[in-house]
């Protein structure tokens, strides 16, 4: 496994800006998510570090060694596709076999068998290895593509949203398992996911992209409490940031043209009074969503309470992260 | 039980279409037919009038064409020993012995070196342009395609002579070499056209996979590519086969001894005092063998590449 280091890679198609100068740093062993919505340059990232696309300008190096020249076989990087893209013309079993048998491996057969029953086990697809790849419904597809990424022990993994098709149990298998290989294999992993849950439970690092540009890297925890910008705010957090107007509990902090504050810095009982409008009970918790001056704000609220649509709550911040007018983070 | 459904249709049209079908399937293998009947016939029967539908079969039509024979007179006849085989006591009774085998198998065989050689060719060249057309950015991509189809835009035979000419100055006159390189020239718009109608269809994520996984482009090219593009190859090479197998004016021209292809052979079969037409006629069911075989082989490629594009899964 390796480290890899991008320096200042830019890559445009046609008008259209695809990554935009982006540094960063991907330690070796580190599992790094980049989030950001569609068209920021994930993908793209991802496809640039690969070989499949050529860099306009800047350099990727892959453990110490630039890369840029190399095709993308010999810069040896395993990469999961959003859309699969498994051989239709060959069973599961030759799918997983295709990247061992490739010439730069050029696996012996016994190995190959070994490591294709290994990942089938691991991705449960073991009672499908026989079947073309086109039999297959979508979650066994994605689970196939994954696996053929894990059958290589490559420099680095590339992965493109790749469980965003499984059911619900499915997902929580195996985002345990890449957590695990992660960790035990001690495999750097880039991966692109829209899913919050994703990327605060497997990430070591997180990468913030807007528009091509890396915002924001840091710890998956450091980027949830020290967001640089609205923007980045914005991307973690389920639910959603709340952004009001600085003033809208009286004095606005110094400078602050908004505030930000995550439901549970919310603090009931004090404050200003705000209706309820909507209750959502989700078990373990509930989610409010109050309205004050026009602004919806969603906070949580003890499972046990009863709220009902109408009532008044006061409510007041704790901690809120400031904002200028540019939506920058002043403290 | 009956079922009703909107896609389906009625019993009716069914019975409709597949009367049609039928009626023009007999349209059309009617003279086919009738060739195949002719080569069973005997010279007498052949040319009967009222044509003669019911016969006894002859196996003389073939003996012919492999044959070449000579008429003797009846005491010379009468010397020779007894006919050791079949066929010379099917060529005594007319009166002649045998002098010697024919040119047909010669000339079948330059239709098989000719005809596979040349859609081996196309096939090939041609699934290489297809692809770089369909993956690579080709300065001017478009002219060059509508370059590739304009030597379609004429009959081949408009540039005959220019080419008679070439081919003498070559020295490819009476070639395989070149009528292989004729053909293949007349081919290859179509198989790139068609091939890349096919390669388009195909997925490059199939192509950056496979480069990921550790594979060269021509590597991810061959397992990956080619395996997908079998059924646009299979219904090309059979357009192409059946050009350069059937092509009989360039063969004409071009040809007269060691690379003349059976076409222009075929009608040159002469039997003693005028056409031997169950000869002619055997000749040309045995030249029907080698497609109708070729493409009964590949029909399954063939019908699903005919409609191809129609329906995407």
């Amino acid at each position: 496994m390796a480290e890899v280091v991008l320096k200042d890679v830019s890559k445009s198609f046609g008008s259209t800006v695809g990554v935009a100068g982006i540094d960063m740093t991907i330690p070796d062993g580190a599992f790094v998510v980049l989030l950001g919505p569609t068209g920021a340059g994930k993908t793209t990232t991802l496809r640039l570090i690969s070989g499949l696309e050529k860099l306009d300008r800047g350099e990727v190096f892959i453990g110490g060694r630039r890369v840029n020249d190399e095709t993308p076989a010999q810069r040896d990087v395993a990469m999961v596709f959003q859309q699969y893209s498994l051989y239709p013309h060959l069973s599961v079993r030759e799918n997983l076999a295709f990247p061992l048998k490739s010439p730069i491996l050029n696996t012996p057969a016994e190995e190959i068998t070994r490591k294709v029953a290994e990942v089938a086990r691991v991705l449960q697809i073991t009672h499908k290895l026989d079947n073309k790849a086109t039999e297959l419904s979508g979650g066994e597809m994605q689970r196939v593509s994954i696996g053929r990424a894990l059958v290589r022990e490559p420099q680095v993994y590339l992965m493109d949203e790749p469980l965003s098709s499984l059911d619900a149990k499915l997902r929580t298998d195996l985002r345990i398992e890449l957590k695990r290989i992660q960790a035990s294999l001690g495999a750097t992993i880039l991966y692109v996911t829209h899913d919050q849950i994703e990327a605060m439970t497997m990430a070591t690092h997180v990468g913030v992209l807007d528009q091509g540009k890396l915002v924001q890297f840091g710890t998956p925890r450091d980027i949830y409490e020290n967001p640089n910008s609205v923007y980045v705010a914005s991307r973690l957090g389920q639910p959603r940031i709340n952004i009001l107007p600085g003033d809208l509990f009286g004095t606005a902090p110094k400078g602050a043209h908004q505030i930000g504050l995550r439901p549970e810095h919310v603090t009931q009982g004090e404050g200003r009074a705000a209706q309820v409008g909507r209750v959502e009970h989700l078990g373990d918790h509930t989610r409010l969503h109050l309205r004050l001056d026009g602004h919806e704000i969603i906070t949580l609220a003890d499972p046990h309470a009863d709220y009902q649509p109408g009532h008044e709550v006061d409510i007041a911040p704790r901690d809120p992260l400031c904002f200028d007018a540019s939506g920058d983070r002043i403290y | 039980m009956s079922s009703f459904s909107v896609t389906e249709p009625s019993q009716r049209s069914k019975w409709f279409a597949g009367t049609l079908v039928i009626l023009y399937a007999l349209i059309t293998m009617v003279p086919l037919a009738w060739i195949m009947l002719t080569g069973f016939k005997t010279p007498p029967d052949s040319i009967s009038y009222p044509p003669k539908v019911f016969f006894e079969p002859s196996l003389e039509g073939y003996v012919n064409l492999f044959t070449t024979r000579t008429r003797i007179g009846q005491e010379a006849l009468d010397a020779l020993p007894p006919p050791d085989t079949w066929y010379e006591e099917i060529v005594r009774e007319r009166d002649m012995v045998i002098a010697g085998p024919s040119k047909f198998g010669e000339r079948f065989l330059n239709s098989v070196i000719i005809g596979f050689g040349s859609t081996f060719l196309s096939i090939v060249l041609g699934t290489l342009a297809a692809y770089a057309f369909s993956r690579f950015k080709i300065p001017l991509a478009d002219d060059l395609l509508f370059f590739i189809l304009s030597t379609r835009m004429m009959p081949p035979i408009a540039v005959a002579i220019p080419i008679f000419l070439m081919y003498r100055q070559l020295g490819l006159s009476d070639t395989h070499l070149g009528m292989i390189l004729l053909y293949t020239a007349v081919n290859i718009s179509l198989a790139v056209w068609l091939l890349k109608g096919f390669i388009d269809e195909i997925p490059r994520e199939y192509e950056e996979a496979a480069l990921i996984d550790g594979y060269t482009r021509f590597q991810a090219f061959y397992k990956v590519v080619l395996p997908q593009a079998a059924t646009g190859i299979a219904s090309t090479a059979i357009f192409c086969l059946i050009f350069a197998w059937n092509e009989y004016a360039f063969a004409v021209l071009l040809t007269s001894g060691t690379a003349q292809t059976a076409p222009p052979f075929i009608p040159t079969i002469i039997g003693v005092g005028g056409l031997d037409w169950p000869a002619v006629a055997a000749g040309a069911t045995i030249f029907l063998l080698p497609v109708m075989i070729f493409t009964v082989a590949l029909r399954k490629h063939l019908l699903r590449g005919i409609t191809f594009g129609a329906v995407r899964k």
